[in-house]
């Protein structure tokens, strides 16, 4: 149980890409992985956490350096160590056509499992991930939770000598996430497994016995969470704002303020914030009532990647904010929903659903995988049309008049969907032409919103950093003026420091009065939101202010959104289920 | 516990999986036995070389008994159909809207000329279509001969021309271009299971990352090269019957060579053909450049360069080594002697040993292509 199970020298790995010359993944890392315990490896995008699992897989070879992994060269017998080993890739490694047994007994005989020892193996997995009810079903007709937790189960046929989990959890709901853990932590305290998990979410970190933060490839930090978040002792507070202005302006305020503070997030009616050392922050704060608060292994991430780009803001805020063009004002909701119903079939995607947006509100969209979240959000977008209900936006009805409406709406898609092989002004050009601008309107707005999102004109989309692709989405979405901007899962799979830069750009538009609707897998991210929506099987659970859904949560949810939300969506599951059994 | 090989188990269970994986799919089964099905039908019935009703102008500036025998032996013959003119002018018209294939002019003084010797016809075609105006040339020498032959018989005198050629063509004697085509058509299907289904076999997995996670598992990449081709050589084996009782008993085209050596050479081609379908997957690890690429490299070349169509000794030098590259070729020639003409040893034994040649690069090639890396 003791010694180590991954040990690396100097490990270095560069990659060759033809645009982008010569990338170096990972740049001299020295580390040592103790056995038997719960290892995470944390950092933002870029960091090599993929690459260093890849290489521990022995599914890439270092460039120069010495890797053992259980004691055995990596380098020089790949073979015998994938032998001993599982792992898990960010796509989980799943054949989709083949059903959940199907997938199981191929991943069984590849690992040679003794028949006599497979029953029982599979019957503890089957109960563990909850997929006893489904043995039968194709892999490719189950949600995205359960294919990843069908995905770990796969991978654990037999107890392997090491578990590789590559990012397990992106693109994942709250409960989907949890009962991943509950799995995980399980195995590592009854079978004592060795596991290495790369992560983006810092609380899932805060669990693991070891944690290994990285940036650009190299090691920034290492040890136990308790000793990385001491980091941050003593310059964590929650500051409230005074009556009526609300935690995002204080928030916004704060991180503009990068020379005085390391990093600050809305949180429930506050501000959590983290100080730099020795800063008097009395002019800032300006009449905010201040608190201490306990660090937290996030804090001290932050720190620490906070340190490596010295001084620079998080993001670079809008400057210019552009005008918010047309001025089309009368009060009044901007969108009205009413009895929202969309079937596919005779499955109800959506049930019955009711809500109103005010104009300049940043909403947000909450629900676990398959909660029906997209198809709302489609068909708020005109992109599919409602089998019944009412449904205006921006003034118009959307059974009638669906072009006019699209004209007054923009819509960022999760995935980046711009023409990677044309600069960004072509890009603009392109999109701005197709919602009929045209000349010297067409030229202003995109000067406008170049200047606006920091982008260089002649860059090539392609080639640009993910947070400044998602940045030219947001212009190309923003080009035409529109009254309402949609967003669909904008900061899936994104780090921490993407996240509030992103935010800062949506703070700052929701100032300049277009109204934001977002959805998000990330619950911390509602307390951005001036009121959100929480969806389960199609319903609507709980909608207000980030407060009052807390509160409506009970007790239990009070403390943090992602407790509230697991409450509520359990609350519901079991009264439906209750439902079916009387 | 690194067992250090081969194992059999997991063969089986790869090969399990990937059969699996096929019958689910509905397209492989539709590309695999439906298409081959189709094609072997719309070559077979409705791609012919063969010319029937050739229209030809008849301009008679002459009349006469010889003339009339001429004439009535354009129209008994099954792959001509003549119309009768009053003037070359006409004619020439219908040639020009494309109503004639072509003309056949008898002059004022034929009648005067055939007695005297040196009599002459003008045979006009229109060459815009080479084959249908070769064909029409040849049936219609073949016809005016005979009826020439018939007027010196009559005359109680010798054939005009001191020479009578007797045309025979040998092995395809029905000169009918199904004979030709049909066993090529076992060339084009084996090639289209290898160009359109195994050659998404490898890029699919490594498209749904399901390629990484079954590296890091005991597997070794030749056990999963053999476990995608089983299914498929499956499905060839089926196709191939298919083919075969199409052949014989659809079109009845003779099959002269002994049947096991055409099974055994059809698959080794099948398995060479199954083989570079992999190594297509593994090189483009993305299923719309593999179909893409399998298309160009070779299905088109089976088609157009391999003698399916066109005879390669007609074809520049350049072209034909470029021929003699591609398996195609060399299985294309081996089949139609066996069909045609029989066994013939010495192209047998070059050409399986060529074809196993390729069968074991390519498998050797799609092996390394899964060496466990992705970099």
């Amino acid at each position: 149980m003791t010694g180590l199970t991954v040990r690396a020298e100097a490990l270095q790995k560069r990659f060759h890409d033809r645009d982008l010359g010569t990338v170096t993944a990972v740049d001299g890392l020295t580390l040592e992985i103790r056995s038997g315990e719960l290892t995470a490896l944390v950092g933002p995008d870029g960091a090599g956490k993929t690459t260093l699992i890849r290489m521990i897989a022995g599914l890439l070879r270092p460039d120069a350096g010495a890797l053992q992994v259980l004691g055995i060269d990596v380098i020089r017998d790949p073979q015998a160590v994938q032998d001993r080993i599982s792992y898990m890739p960010q796509k989980f490694g799943l054949y989709e056509d083949l059903s959940v047994q199907e997938n199981l007994v191929l991943y069984a005989d590849l690992h040679a499992v003794p028949l006599a020892e497979r029953q029982q193996r599979f019957a503890r997995m089957l109960q563990m991930t909850d997929l006893a009810a489904f043995t039968a079903r194709p892999a490719g007709k189950l949600s995205g939770g359960m294919k990843q937790k069908l995905g770990l189960a796969c991978t654990l046929v037999r107890s392997p000598d090491l578990l590789l989990l590559d990012e397990p959890s992106v693109g994942v709901d709250p409960l989907s996430r949890r009962e991943l853990w509950k799995i995980i932590q399980q195995l590592v305290d009854e079978d004592h497994l060795s596991v290495i998990i790369s992560t983006a979410y810092l609380d899932e970190a805060a669990r693991c016995a070891q944690v290994f933060v990285m940036n650009e490839g190299r090691l920034l930090d290492q040890g136990p969470p308790a000793t990385l978040r001491q980091k941050a002792s003593g310059l964590t507070f929650t500051a409230t704002p005074p009556a009526g202005q609300p935690a995002r302006q204080l928030q916004a305020r704060l991180i503009d303020a990068p020379d005085l503070i390391i990093d600050a997030v809305p949180q429930g009616d506050n501000v959590h914030f983290i100080q730099q050392p020795g800063a008097d922050l009395a002019d800032l704060l300006g009449g905010a009532a201040v608190q201490p608060r306990p660090e937290e292994l996030e804090d001290a991430f932050m720190i620490l990647l906070r340190g490596e780009s010295e001084g620079q803001p998080i993001s670079t805020p809008p400057t210019q904010p552009a005008p918010a063009m047309p001025a089309r004002r009368g009060d009044g909701p901007v969108i009205v929903v009413r009895d929202l119903v969309r079937k596919f079939g005779d499955f109800t995607a959506v049930a019955s659903t009711s809500f109103d947006v005010a104009r300049g509100e940043v909403f947000g969209l909450l629900g676990p995988n398959g909660a029906g979240k997209t198809t709302t959000f489609r068909m708020l977008c005109g992109l599919l049309p409602a089998t019944s209900g009412q449904l205006e936006v921006a003034g118009l009805n959307l059974r009638h008049a669906r072009a006019q409406a699209r004209a007054r709406i923009g819509y960022v898609a999760q995935k980046f969907s711009l023409y990677g092989n044309l600069t960004v002004r072509e890009n603009l050009q392109f999109f701005g032409g197709a919602y009929g601008l045209a000349g010297r309107d067409l030229r202003d707005r995109i000067a406008a919103m170049t200047r606006q999102f920091d982008l260089e004109p002649a860059a090539k989309s392609g080639l640009l950093p993910a947070g400044y692709k998602q940045r030219l989405a947001m212009a190309t979405g923003l080009l035409h003026g529109p009254e309402i901007l949609f967003l669909d899962e904008p900061t899936s799979g994104i780090d921490p420091l993407a996240r509030r830069a992103f935010w800062r750009t949506i703070t700052a538009l929701a100032q300049t009065g277009v109204t934001i609707i977002i959805t998000t897998h990330f619950m911390e991210e509602a307390e951005y939101c001036d009121r959100i929506a929480i969806q389960d099987a199609g319903e609507m659970l709980a909608i207000g202010t980030p407060r009052e859904v807390r509160e409506k949560a009970g007790p239990e949810g009070a403390k943090d959104m992602n407790s509230a939300f697991i409450a509520i969506v359990e609350a519901a599951r079991a009264r439906r289920a209750g439902q079916v059994a009387a | 516990m690194s067992a250090g090989g081969f194992s059999r188990r997991r063969l089986v269970a790869l090969v399990r999986k990937e059969t699996r994986q096929m019958l689910r799919d509905r397209s492989n089964l539709v590309v695999g036995l439906l298409l081959p099905l189709v094609l072997v039908l719309l070559f077979g019935y409705g791609l012919s070389f063969d010319v029937r009703n050739g229209r030809i102008a008849v301009v008679m500036e002459d009349s006469s008994a010889a003339t009339s025998s001429i004439v009535a032996g354009l129209a008994g013959s099954d792959y001509l159909d003549p119309i009768w003119t009053n003037s070359m002018v006409e004619a020439e018209g219908m040639i020009r809207v494309g109503r004639a294939d072509a003309i056949l002019r008898v002059p004022p003084d034929f009648t005067r000329d055939v007695v005297s010797g040196g009599a002459q016809l003008q045979l006009i075609l229109n060459g815009v279509d080479s084959n249908t105006a070769q064909s029409i040339e040849s049936y219609a020498t073949g016809a005016i001969q005979m009826a020439l032959a018939h007027i010196a018989d009559r005359q109680g005198s010798a054939a005009p021309s001191g020479v009578t050629v007797v045309q025979r063509v040998w092995f395809n004697e029905a000169n009918t271009s199904t004979w030709f085509l049909v066993p090529g058509l076992i060339v084009l299907v084996m090639t289209l299971i290898g160009a359109f289904l195994t050659s998404l076999l490898i890029a699919r997995e490594w498209e749904r990352g399901t390629l990484e996670a079954l590296f890091v598992t005991p597997m070794r990449p030749l056990e999963l090269v053999l476990a995608k081709l089983a299914p498929y050589l499956v499905i060839g084996a089926i196709d191939l019957v298919m083919c075969l009782i199409a052949a014989r008993y659809l079109f009845g085209v003779p099959m002269r060579g002994s049947l096991w050596i055409i099974t055994l050479s059809s698959m080794l081609y099948l398995l060479v053909s199954l083989a570079l379908g992999l190594v297509i997957s593994g090189v483009t690890r993305n299923q719309f450049a593999a179909s893409q690429m399998a298309l160009l490299a070779s299905f088109m070349p089976a088609m157009m360069l391999s003698g399916f169509v066109f005879d390669l000794r007609n074809v520049p030098p350049v072209i034909q080594m470029v021929s003699q590259i591609l398996p195609a070729t060399h299985f294309m020639g081996l089949i139609k002697t066996l069909f045609m003409a029989g066994d013939y040893w010495p192209q047998i034994l070059r050409a399986n040993a060529i074809l196993a040649l390729y069968a074991v690069l390519l498998i050797y090639l799609s092996w390394r292509m899964l060496a466990k890396r992705l970099d």
